[in-house]
């Protein structure tokens, strides 16, 4: 039965930049579940801001694809969640609204960029919500709050409306309290699209099963290595223990392009983001830009003063890495380490079918823990992988170390979702809450 | 290494003001990333590159588009169905 839902829970981690105090939703699967978006997917008539000043005040003329089959589906957008500026961070704290605080202890990030996503889903305010995951988004937040993120193949879910930061990294993904949810959502929202040339036609309809008897999972040194907590790692190692005691066939492997793919990653992500970030200049959208003077320095004002740092920092190092002399030493260099990577997940995966490891090197960071951009980036390190290869990975929550969510992340073959997330669910069926 | 000039031309080609005081900061994180970033000149291609992917084109035909009245909305500054922007000149 359609409806209005009235939207009342306290947001005590700022996860909302834009709230619906009376969401109305129509017929269907879906139908008067309330439902959090991440604010750099369009939604029709209300604020979408990317977590930027640049884009305060505008209001998109049209629906994302994902939002539109969420309307289908009867749900109840009942607002839009903070993020790092863009979805340009690994914390949340770089949202030009205010950071987004971890509901498990408020002194620690949410993790990022789809900090308010997951926030909203951990503190109980929404059951299920939308992010985005150009290295990590998805499933960093899902493990620093406790909760289920899948970031899916590239391709497998349109990006028609997704305000573009990374096009060939980024997709959508659900994020949920539990598997099963974190599969519905998936259900509803993956399905062909024209308007997005990437978009493959290959729905998902599956219910998840626990049955992982005789599937073997890889586990690639390189995930264990320097700079993993020797207690995340610990941990993640009793949830595989769990997977094999429920019948699982545990092998090590390696993943050797390991070794430069946050590197590929950064170069990628901030030469797109040069690019793609070129539109926002106060003309089309947002707060007005100055008309009387020159294009270059009304623009160049505009853009100082309403872009956050990070965003500043990235799209100046990415104009830096595409700029004549250097493009072959960043840009071409990080296509051939991205195609390595790729092929180093096909080769492993044909010898297993998943591969298992943490989510996040560490716990949820404190404020402020991570002063200097590149130890920030650095943490970055177990996720971006499966963005360069384009293969899907879960997170799910595995266990606890210092009172905080620990996330076990399961990476599979290209359009291998179900499998990953059979293997989450049944993870979640054996293992600790 | 670059220099804080380089990262002035460079702030300068995106478009963005920062402030001569910042200039330092950025170039010192530039500098740690840039040096992060030479593990690229190990990479060897480890086959061929790939001949799988095609490109999706359709019909270059005409289509509704949105309302120009919506499309407007958004915009900082207009005049009648135009939307002004600064001086070119």
């Amino acid at each position: 039965m359609a409806g209005t839902f009235h939207f009342d829970a306290e947001d005590r981690s700022n996860a909302f930049i834009t709230r619906v105090e009376s969401a109305t939703f129509g017929d269907g699967r879906l139908a008067g579940i309330p439902l959090a978006v991440k604010d750099n997917i369009s939604t029709r008539g209300m604020q979408t801001t990317c977590g930027s000043r640049i884009l305060e005040g505008y209001i998109p003329p049209y629906d994302a694809h994902v939002v539109e089959l969420l309307r289908e589906e009867g749900a109840a957008i009942v607002g839009k969640t903070n993020l790092d500026e863009f979805g340009m961070g690994t914390t949340t704290e770089n949202s030009g609204f205010g950071p987004t605080t971890n509901p498990h202890d408020p002194a620690r990030v949410p993790g990022g960029s789809s900090g308010g996503s997951a926030a909203a889903v951990a503190a109980g305010m929404v059951p299920m919500a939308l992010g985005t995951d150009t290295g990590g988004s998805i499933r960093c937040p899902a493990a620093f709050c406790g909760i289920v993120g899948l970031k899916p193949t590239y391709g497998r879910v349109s990006r028609y409306g997704l305000i573009a930061y990374s096009n060939s990294l980024e997709q959508i993904g659900p994020m949920g309290r539990s598997v099963a949810d974190v599969g519905t959502l998936m259900e509803v929202i993956c399905r062909h699209d024209a308007r997005d040339s990437t978009s493959y036609d290959r729905g998902y309809a599956h219910a998840p099963s626990g049955e992982i008897r005789g599937m073997t999972i890889g586990i690639p040194a390189e995930y264990f290595g320097e700079g993993v907590d020797p207690a995340v790692a610990e941990c993640v190692r009793d949830a595989i223990a769990t997977l094999e005691s429920a019948g699982a066939i545990v092998e090590e492997c390696s993943i050797p392009s390991m070794e430069y793919a946050l590197a590929a990653y950064y170069v990628t992500c901030t030469s797109e983001a040069s690019s793609n970030l070129a539109r926002f200049d106060g003309v089309r959208y947002g707060p007005g830009v100055g008309t009387k003077r020159s294009w270059h320095d009304e623009f160049q004002e505009f853009r100082g003063e309403h872009f956050g740092r990070e965003v500043q920092r990235r799209v100046m190092l990415g104009t830096f890495a595409l700029s004549a002399g250097y493009y072959g030493k960043y840009y071409a260099k990080a296509q051939v380490a991205k195609e390595n990577v790729r092929r180093d997940f096909l080769r492993v995966l044909k010898s297993v079918d998943v591969i298992a490891g943490p989510t996040m090197p560490t716990i949820a960071f404190r404020f402020g823990e991570k002063s200097d951009p590149l130890s920030m980036y650095l943490s970055d390190v177990l996720t971006v992988p499966a963005n360069l290869a384009g293969v899907p990975a879960i997170s799910v929550p595995c266990g606890r170390v210092e009172g905080m969510p620990v996330g076990l992340q399961i990476i599979g073959q290209h359009f291998a979702d179900e499998v990953v997330v059979d293997v989450a669910f049944a993870f979640e069926q054996e293992g600790p809450a | 290494m670059i220099s804080e000039r380089e990262v002035e031309s460079i702030a300068k080609l995106a478009d963005i003001r920062i402030q001569k005081e910042e200039l330092g900061e950025f170039t010192v994180q530039f500098n740690a990333i840039l040096e992060y970033f030479d593990v690229l000149d190990r990479v060897e291609a480890a086959g061929e590159g790939r001949a799988d992917l095609v490109n999706v084109f359709r019909e270059d035909e005409v289509r509704p588009s949105l309302p120009v009245e919506d499309v407007l909305a958004n915009a900082g500054s207009t005049e009648e169905t135009f939307i002004k922007g600064p001086r070119v000149m």
